[in-house]
């Protein structure tokens, strides 16, 4: 096994990870189940039974339209997973290269070119990229995705140069630089699985990241658009049923809530394996 | 560190062009012009043209950033498409919300996060070390307007001790307004003190770790010299860099939770002026926004160097966070 690999077999008795892993566990589960299968029809209209609290029939009660809460929680855990596997891997896919390319020419053209572009990217949470592709192409799940996919870009991209720096100075990746290995070998066999581990705690947390930003967004107005089914979609139609349905707006903030901190509590394990010294980049 | 603060002020200003670059750029991809999109596709040829002269839309689109830009520098920031009023005007009403609402929940996020994280820190592994690890991995989690909509529900409804909403203005005097702004603030401070106590506590056991502390504790100090004197001070550093970014996400969630308590800041005004398509005031508040969020890092850059006064290279400079 290699070193990443070993610590993170020896992570499984970690309690954050324990827990962590078996809440994450459950959303991914519910998601993956959402594919195929939810208790009813997620556009299951039923005029009569509006607005229904918690019964045998469905467990978490009946929305303003009468769908069944559960199976839009279902539903609104595949978006929430998909927008942030999206996002995050969009960050992780084209972050982590630019990073690691930083590094290694570092104080070179693409070094402070990635600088400059991640300090203007940092500018623009994703709330204000949202709005401005809104403005563009109209609100929609894509621009959720996009919107938070630059911001972790950036995010990756300064991880993983700060991460590859460390391991580049390091003397079995100057060694194999002596002895006339490429850089493109060098980046790839030496200094990439050395920071693989970084990288998965910072996209553990991004992925929590993610899901609070999507529903942010779709809470107001410019994510995921209706009949798609939004934890943050709900909690904005609850509102308008609050002072006489409260329930209402329980459930799809507790989903939000458990689905992040799953996560978080995944990553902190992850990382106390992977290494206890690291810090990763907790921004919004 | 005079060198360091011009070459900084320089990339700022750079960094600001570039953010404005990409707000103008942004809207003008969009399929059709404000004139189009305020009359609609019905409207006919003679009025559109007219109100394109009239918008300044006739003009190539480098005399039209020229002229958005040489406005912004001398405070004419235009006026909206769709209430005809002076977008300044706008903007420092609404401003008068905003502003003191981050505030307010950075007071609030401060004074409460920094006690805990190194309360947490001094009794490492404690019940108490835990209760504030549990409370800040909740405070993470929950998002602001899910925890704004719970307080409406607990304090609004069921206890009637404060409005559900809304806000009375500061001709209602000090007292009402920031009755208004208390539950907002409390939304908004909460993932923020999260996040601070986590890294008060951390960087406090990080100093505590330290040679110097060891040697303060040798030469006899008594432990409250120890804390509060030598590991508070060293602990700020890291803290304070937070604090100063965390300050621009405060106002970006102030976004969010002004839309849960229909609140008139600067967030339900980038709202509603996407939704009615007035196009020029999101210009104006999107750079406004981001362009704060950009200062708010200089200015964070450039305290971490005076602070900490060891040789910096540019490079290392946007490392800070």
């Amino acid at each position: 096994m290699s070193p990443t690999a070993e610590r993170l077999w020896a992570s499984r008795r970690h309690p954050s990870f324990v827990i962590g892993g078996a809440i994450a566990g459950m959303v991914l589960t519910a998601a993956a189940l959402a594919v195929f299968w939810t208790p009813y029809p997620i556009d299951g209209v039923d005029a009569l039974n509006r607005l229904k609290g918690p019964s045998l029939a469905h467990p978490l009660g009946n929305d303003h339209f009468g769908r069944d809460v559960l199976s839009l929680l279902m539903g609104g855990a595949l978006t929430s997973v998909t927008v942030g596997v999206t996002a995050v891997g969009l960050g992780l896919g084209i972050g982590a290269p630019l990073g690691l390319a930083a590094a290694l020419n570092r104080g070179g053209l693409i070094d402070s070119a990635i600088a400059r572009v991640s300090d203007l990217i940092f500018a623009f949470p994703a709330v204000l990229s949202a709005v401005l592709i809104t403005a563009v192409y109209g609100p929609g799940a894509v621009n959720a995705v996009v919107a938070i996919g630059i911001f972790n870009i950036a995010i990756f991209a300064r991880v993983a140069r700060g991460a590859a720096i460390g391991v580049a100075a390091r003397p079995f990746v100057t060694a194999a630089a002596a002895i006339g290995r490429s850089r493109l070998g060098v980046a790839l066999v030496h200094v990439a699985p050395n920071i693989a581990g970084v990288l998965i705690v910072q996209a553990t947390i991004q992925f929590a990241v993610a899901i609070l930003a999507e529903a942010g967004l779709s809470y107001l107005g410019l994510g995921v658009q209706p009949p798609e089914p939004s934890w943050g979609k709900m909690l904005a139609d609850a509102q308008t049923f609050m002072f006489t349905h409260p329930l209402q707006a329980v459930f799809p903030g507790a989903a939000i809530m458990l689905a992040v901190l799953g996560l978080n509590l995944l990553g902190d394990g992850l990382r106390d394996a992977l290494d206890p010294r690291l810090k990763p980049l907790r921004l919004g | 560190m005079l060198a360091y603060a011009a070459h900084r002020l320089l990339q700022f200003v750079g960094t600001l062009v570039a953010a404005s670059l990409i707000v103008f750029l942004a809207l003008e991809v969009l399929p059709g012009d404000a004139a189009q999109i305020l009359l609609g596709t019905e409207a006919n040829a003679e009025t559109l043209k007219a109100l394109r002269e009239q918008l300044g839309l006739d003009r190539p689109a480098v005399a039209r950033y020229g002229g958005w830009i040489g406005g912004l520098l001398t405070g004419d920031l235009g006026t909206s498409h769709i209430y005809g009023v002076p977008i300044a005007d706008m903007l420092a009403e609404r401003i008068a919300l905003s502003a003191p609402l981050a505030l307010l929940a950075f007071a609030l996020s401060t004074v409460l996060a920094l006690p805990l994280g190194v309360f947490a820190a001094t009794r490492r592994g404690s019940a108490g070390d835990w209760a504030v690890i549990g409370f800040a991995q909740i405070g993470l989690a929950v998002p602001n307007f899910w925890f704004g909509i719970l307080l409406i529900l607990v304090f609004a409804v069921q206890w009637g001790l404060f409005s559900s909403g809304g806000f009375p203005g500061w001709e209602a005097g000090i007292g009402p307004a920031i009755k208004a702004l208390i539950l907002p603030a409390v939304a908004l401070a909460l993932s923020e003190a999260a996040i601070l106590a986590r890294v008060a506590r951390s960087a406090m056991l990080e100093t505590l770790g330290e040679d110097y502390i060891r040697t303060a504790r040798a030469k006899g100090l008594s432990e409250r010299r120890v804390l509060f004197g030598h590991a508070l001070r060293n602990a700020m550093i890291p803290v304070a860099t937070i604090m100063g970014l965390q300050f621009a996400f405060l106002v970006m969630g102030a976004v969010i939770v002004e839309n849960v308590f229909y609140l008139p800041g600067l967030g339900r005004l980038l709202l509603q002026s996407i939704f009615q398509r007035d196009l020029v005031v999101v210009r104006d508040l999107v750079l406004l926004l981001s362009g704060f969020v950009i200062l708010v890092n200089l200015l964070v850059d450039l305290a971490y160097a005076a602070i900490d006064p060891r040789p910096r290279t540019a490079a290392a400079g946007g490392d800070a966070r």
